[in-house]
């Protein structure tokens, strides 16, 4: 589709760009979301200059309130409070966003899949799924850093299955009631292939509530890495996530307050600008919502 | 090919689907939405499947188009076995055969413009030049009576009629010979059915196309039709040219059907006498015994509840499958 440089298509790229400019103008919280992101993007791509300390380096002002030297204060080890979630940013955006990454990648495949088929396919597939949604993702999760060990690329890998079957499930319910539709049929009638159908005209119909549950699993995600960190089970010792600095921080909650709430605002801010930004890519790809100005 | 054989022949369809039930999906019975029908559409005419809902028409318009895999029967296209085409072929026939659905309101994908779905198949199928779909959907619009301005509209930015006529335009890209009609107006007001009608009809003479027609609008599909069938519960009950069929029908359903359109003329509705018909449709899964429609029939014999009648020649081109009326001269 992006090979044709006449017709439609390019015809409309300006168009839906507006789309996405008509709808952000609008929408106050997205603006306030795609801020608070852009933030921490800048932070975490430009930590070793932004930081004001190494995140490792240990000094002797173990504990210390927030002063002009360390802004939010030092850990129980004396390392700078900031410089840690500057650097934890990294990984912990890193996970959340490829985690959902995969889990949406897999999971909508096998939702596709098992949807528009239908049969013994679909009994497969639905019955794995299920087996997976008797357990808690984080239950998973935990699971499968047991088997695989700890490290980023498994840390990510073991909560991006433990997401799957979320993404299955509203990937195959949107497909079976999407298959119904006469364009699905009428694509049959012109002879599109199936991977035309499913992609062309089942999937963008389903995008909606795959957003919605893709912005909820990022921070589910980036959550569930902290979890896994505050169990031990995270990264590794030296990678300050966020998790980590609120599992190291839990011990002193009584006599140093601002290791549990920094990285723990961190987590919220974050969260909360995915989802906003979320709800207005939602409303920007709906293109039945009347865009006024 | 030559001239008289038929473009579309259809051949003791049955088409069943199964019910299933339990954990297994055990097969515990099957509902014949279509049992044993056979007709045959002459090139550029216009044939009619009329019924109540739930009588297997649109089942029998999905077999055509290849969307439901028929039990048992043959489809035979231009006199080519469907079920026996390879995929180059079926591709073929895809090209040739094409659908107007029913709803306009799901039969466009809503996120696409109506250039996007008019061009999609000139695209995928390289039907058109890059540097000429521009035109060609232009070309299209226009045939469809839509100013090329509406390439740039999506589906839910025109009305039903508009729709219609856009799906019309997606169907003729394909420069089909067959089109079938699935309830292609019922969803529409009325003025716009007109409108839709005439599109149709003058297409028709343009392009020389065939049309299936499925409705359950008699007016509709008699002023479109050459040939009519009326179906009931998966069976033919009657077929003949339209104005014989209207005019003296031989099949006490196809009578019954007749009756119930009402009269726009008062004085003729307060003189009518019509005996309505008792009782539902019953249920496909479950059918009646010899002639499907023996418990519902004013005309009822002993024969009729032991034994199905066939499709028998009443007179030229004219068909029943009535014990009683098909033989005699129909009371009038």
């Amino acid at each position: 589709m992006s090979d044709t440089s006449q017709g439609f298509e390019a015809e409309q790229r300006p168009k839906r760009r507006s789309r996405f400019q008509a709808t952000l103008v609008r929408d106050r919280k997205a603006q306030a979301g795609l801020l608070v992101l852009l933030l921490f993007v800048i932070g975490a791509v430009f930590a070793p200059l932004l930081a004001p300390f190494d995140p490792n380096e240990m000094t002797l002002e173990m504990m210390s309130g927030l002063t002009w030297t360390h802004p939010l204060g030092t850990d129980d080890l004396g390392r700078d409070l900031l410089s840690r979630i500057l650097y934890g940013t990294r990984v912990s955006l890193f996970i959340g966003i490829s985690t959902v990454g995969i889990a949406l990648v897999i999971g909508i495949a096998l939702g596709l899949v098992a949807g528009y088929f239908g049969g013994w396919i679909d009994l497969v597939i639905m019955r794995y799924i299920d087996l997976q949604w008797a357990f808690p993702n984080f239950i998973i999760a935990v699971y499968l850093v047991a088997v695989f060990g700890t490290g980023l690329l498994n840390v990510i890998v073991a909560l991006s299955l433990a997401f799957v079957d979320d993404f299955a499930r509203v990937a195959r319910s949107m497909t079976l009631s999407l298959r119904e539709e006469q364009y699905v049929d009428a694509a049959r009638t012109l002879g599109f292939s199936k991977a035309r159908t499913l992609f062309i005209h089942i999937l963008p119909n389903a995008v909606a509530p795959i957003i919605v549950q893709a912005t909820v699993s990022v921070s589910y995600a980036i959550l569930g890495e902290a979890s896994l960190s505050f169990l031990g089970l995270g990264v590794d010792a030296y990678t300050p996530t966020w998790g980590l600095i609120l599992a190291d921080g839990r011990g002193f909650i009584t006599q140093a307050w601002w290791l549990g709430v920094f990285p723990g605002l961190a987590i919220m801010l974050v969260v909360l600008a995915i989802n906003f930004v979320g709800d207005w890519l939602r409303d920007a790809l709906d293109v039945r919502q009347a865009v006024t100005d | 090919m030559s001239e008289d054989q038929p473009l579309l022949e259809v051949e003791n369809l049955h088409v069943s689907f199964p019910i299933r039930k339990g954990f297994f999906q055990r097969t515990v019975g099957a509902v014949q939405a279509v049992n044993g029908v056979s007709f045959s559409v002459p090139r550029g005419t216009s044939f009619g499947l009329v019924g109540e809902s739930g009588c297997g028409k649109t089942t029998v318009a999905r077999a055509v188009l290849q969307l439901v895999e028929p039990t048992a029967g043959a489809i035979r296209f231009d006199g080519e076995d469907v079920a026996k085409m390879d995929a180059v072929a079926l591709n073929r026939f895809r090209g040739r055969v094409q659908a107007v659905f029913q709803d306009p309101f799901s039969s466009l994908n809503p996120r696409m413009s109506t250039g996007r779905i008019i061009s999609e198949p000139l695209r995928v199928h390289r039907l058109t030049p890059e540097s000429q779909i521009k035109a060609e959907v232009a070309r299209l619009l226009d045939m469809c009576g839509l100013p090329a301005r509406f390439a740039d509209l999506y589906p839910h930015e025109m009305s039903g009629g508009q729709r219609q006529r856009v799906g019309i335009a997606r169907a003729l890209a394909m420069k089909p010979e067959l089109i079938v009609c699935d309830e292609a107006v019922s969803a529409l007001d009325v003025s716009i059915q007109a409108q839709i009608i005439n599109l149709l009809e003058d297409l028709q003479k343009e392009l020389n196309l065939t049309y299936l027609f499925i409705g359950h609008d008699l007016s509709v599909v008699r002023h479109i039709c050459d040939q009519v069938a009326v179906m009931y519960l998966g069976r033919i009950a009657e077929t003949a040219p339209s104005d014989p069929l209207f005019a003296a029908p031989r099949h006490p359903y196809t009578q019954a059907l007749i009756d119930a359109v009402p009269n726009p003329d008062p004085d003729y509705e307060a003189g009518r006498h019509i005996a309505p018909l008792e009782g539902e449709v019953p249920s496909p899964a479950n059918p009646p015994s010899g002639c499907f429609f023996h418990p519902r029939c004013p005309l009822v014999t002993d024969r009729c509840r032991q034994e199905a009648p066939h499709l028998d020649p009443v007179a030229p081109a004219h068909f029943a499958a009535c014990w009683e009326t098909a033989q005699t001269v129909p009371a009038e």
